[in-house]
């Protein structure tokens, strides 16, 4: 395993950190404090294209590695892990899969929005009673000759409300279980199509999460994606590509907490530090050798899982020691630490918790 | 429109110290960057380049690491790279320098030639003005906002110590800029991405026609006699007292050491 970054990653990794300390730091308090998605910050984004990293130049993208992308992220988060996950959600969980399953009318009907950064992507599948347990999907699609008829909702969708383009996840035959699964592409304005209740969470406030709603929602016929019954196959390989980014998000935090640690200890604590950094560490080597693997092609599901779960626990503990060390001053929203403690939490649970992650990585072991 | 940037690459001066023996920089560990005044420089030129379309070449004269702040220029939009290195041009004063650069300057074609103010390490400001008496054209300093006619013409608001002046300069021109004025754009993604495909032009002195006494060392008038750390003042002494005895004070003072 070669974790020695390529001269483009480098000079990657130089745009990206003056980025993020001059564009996204600065807003980082503010967008957590007033709940407020970062819209202005998406749009610079865009224009340095940030939303398209790994998506190829043909589709309008970047042509950038997995690598790249997976610095970005955590880059963005060691500031903000609002921003982090905005550009996680769009490029994983929306471009990526359209990338992977679509026709070539769909991706170029798609990917050149969404990697410009013009189109804000999401991804529906959770519902109130299909988390962890995907296949208990409720949503139903029909088929209405020309079109399909969605009905149903989903649940905590990240940029919901400022995406114009969503992969959604419906039931097409109940009687065939996961098999009857299926992915569509849908757009903010399709007939039906609407919006519903914007959750309050914990941490990354900034970042929109609400509930879609389809009532009757028409879509188009050739917004299949991928093939009929397909959608459960398509979640779960969106999924592990999608849990490097947050992978990359939790230790984008855990990063990000270690700085404003180190900014604020003095010696006395330099052993439990010592312990920290190399946790740290060991999380970014698993991190990259994940995106490694994806940009060779190779089989990464459990990979993937091993950097989303160690990340997202060293995160955890990064941020509850920071707090710690911070003494009084850190439990009060005058330094960061405070709220990277509350960012931490949900890099367990969402695309998959840590005891998910778990579950792919032994079931890796036994088969 | 031919524009070419000048850019250097200087030590990042934020994070430099001065070795208290020696009084010359410690650039060990100390990461490079491309010289902030350079940097605006290169953003007038490719905010030309998009409002009016222009070709951007970017020259540094220096070391083959300077090769780290070409390709951040060309990931940033500009469209040809220049390195002009060669060890007859090592030692090279202003001078020297602008000599060299002037040289190849003319191999190349202008119609604008843009320098930064001044670069952080050594702080003179001289080659930039140089270069345009070398090259014989009009320059203008300081370069704080300019408009630019599509034509041929720059109106240029240049910056004064105590206001400003309006100048107006036809091409061929060189204008020096003040990086306060040009906060330059990131990198893009794609640009870092493909600037590793593009080629970095290699020219030596074999490359210019140039008077080989002219260069280097040998054509550098400037001799570094010592450079030292400025020495720390220590507070000053407040007398508050009438003007008349104040004068007395002051001047027994001076007796004192022995400065009247």
């Amino acid at each position: 395993m070669d974790f020695s970054l390529t001269k483009q990653e480098n000079l990657f990794l130089q745009m990206i950190r003056e980025f993020a300390e001059n564009e996204v730091k600065p807003l980082a308090a503010e967008i957590d404090e007033q709940e407020r998605f970062p819209m202005e910050t998406v749009e610079k984004m865009a224009k340095i294209g940030i939303m398209g990293i790994p998506i190829p130049k043909q589709y309008g993208g970047q042509g950038g590695s997995t690598q790249m992308y997976s610095m970005a992220v955590e880059e963005l988060s060691r500031v903000c892990a609002t921003t982090g996950v905005v550009v996680s959600a769009h490029t994983s969980l929306c471009a990526e899969p359209i990338l992977m399953f679509g026709t070539e009318a769909q991706k170029q009907q798609y990917l050149p929005k969404l990697a410009s950064g013009e189109w804000i992507g999401a991804f529906g599948l959770t519902e109130p009673n299909a988390g962890t347990d995907a296949a208990m999907q409720q949503t139903t699609a029909i088929d209405a000759g020309d079109k399909w008829i969605l009905n149903g909702s989903k649940i905590f969708i990240t940029n919901a409300s400022y995406a114009d383009v969503y992969v959604v996840f419906a039931m097409t035959d109940k009687s065939l279980g996961t098999k009857g699964i299926s992915a569509f592409i849908v757009e903010k304005g399709f007939k039906g199509f609407s919006i519903g209740k914007k959750e309050k969470k914990l941490g990354i406030r900034g970042s929109a999460t609400c509930e879609l709603v389809f009532e009757n929602c028409e879509v188009p016929k050739e917004n299949l994606l991928g093939k009929e019954g397909k959608g459960f196959k398509i979640a779960m390989m969106t999924l592990d590509g999608g849990r490097l980014g947050i992978a990359s998000q939790a230790l984008g935090i855990a990063q990000g907490a270690m700085d404003e640690t180190v900014k604020y200890v003095k010696e006395r604590t330099q052993f439990q530090l010592a312990d920290l950094e190399t946790k740290i560490n060991a999380a970014r080597f698993l991190v990259r050798s994940a995106a490694e693997r994806i940009d060779k092609g190779l089989p990464h599901s459990k990979d993937a899982a091993m950097a989303k779960l160690y990340a997202a626990e060293v995160a955890m503990e990064m941020t509850t020691k920071a707090i710690q060390f911070h003494g009084g001053y850190g439990y009060t929203r005058e330094y960061p630490v405070e709220r990277m403690f509350r960012d931490a939490k949900i890099t367990e649970i969402y695309e998959g918790t840590s005891e998910v992650q778990r579950m792919v990585i032994a079931a890796s072991l036994l088969k | 429109m031919n524009i070419v940037v000048c850019i250097k690459q200087v030590p990042d001066t934020t994070e430099v110290k001065i070795d208290p023996k020696t009084g010359t920089l410690i650039r060990e560990g100390v990461p490079s960057i491309m010289n902030p005044d350079d940097k605006g420089g290169l953003e007038l030129a490719l905010r030309l380049k998009d409002e009016f379309g222009a070709k951007v070449t970017v020259i540094t004269m220096g070391l083959p690491q300077a090769e780290a702040i070409l390709r951040e220029s060309l990931a940033m939009g500009a469209d040809r790279a220049i390195l002009l290195t060669d060890r007859k041009l090592g030692g090279a004063d202003t001078l020297a320098t602008s000599y060299a650069l002037s040289g190849a300057l003319r191999e190349l074609g202008y119609d604008l030639v843009i320098t930064g103010r001044q670069a952080i390490d050594g702080d003179t400001a001289q080659v930039g003005p140089e270069l345009a008496e070398h090259l014989d054209i009009p320059q203008v300093t300081y370069l704080e906002d300019c408009k630019f006619d599509g034509k041929k013409t720059f109106t240029i608001k240049k910056q004064l110590e105590d206001g400003y002046q309006m100048v107006q300069v036809d091409m061929p021109c060189l204008v020096s800029v003040l990086a306060s004025s040009y906060k330059p754009r990131y990198m893009s993604v794609s640009g870092i991405v493909e600037c590793f495909d593009k080629e970095i032009e290699t020219w030596t002195v074999d490359n210019i026609k140039v008077e080989e006494e002219k260069l280097g060392k040998k054509g550098s008038p400037t001799n570094v006699k010592k450079s030292f750390a400025k020495a720390v003042k220590g507070q000053g002494e407040v007398i508050e007292v009438e003007p008349e005895e104040a004068v007395n004070i002051i001047v027994n003072k001076l007796k004192e050491k022995h400065i009247i």
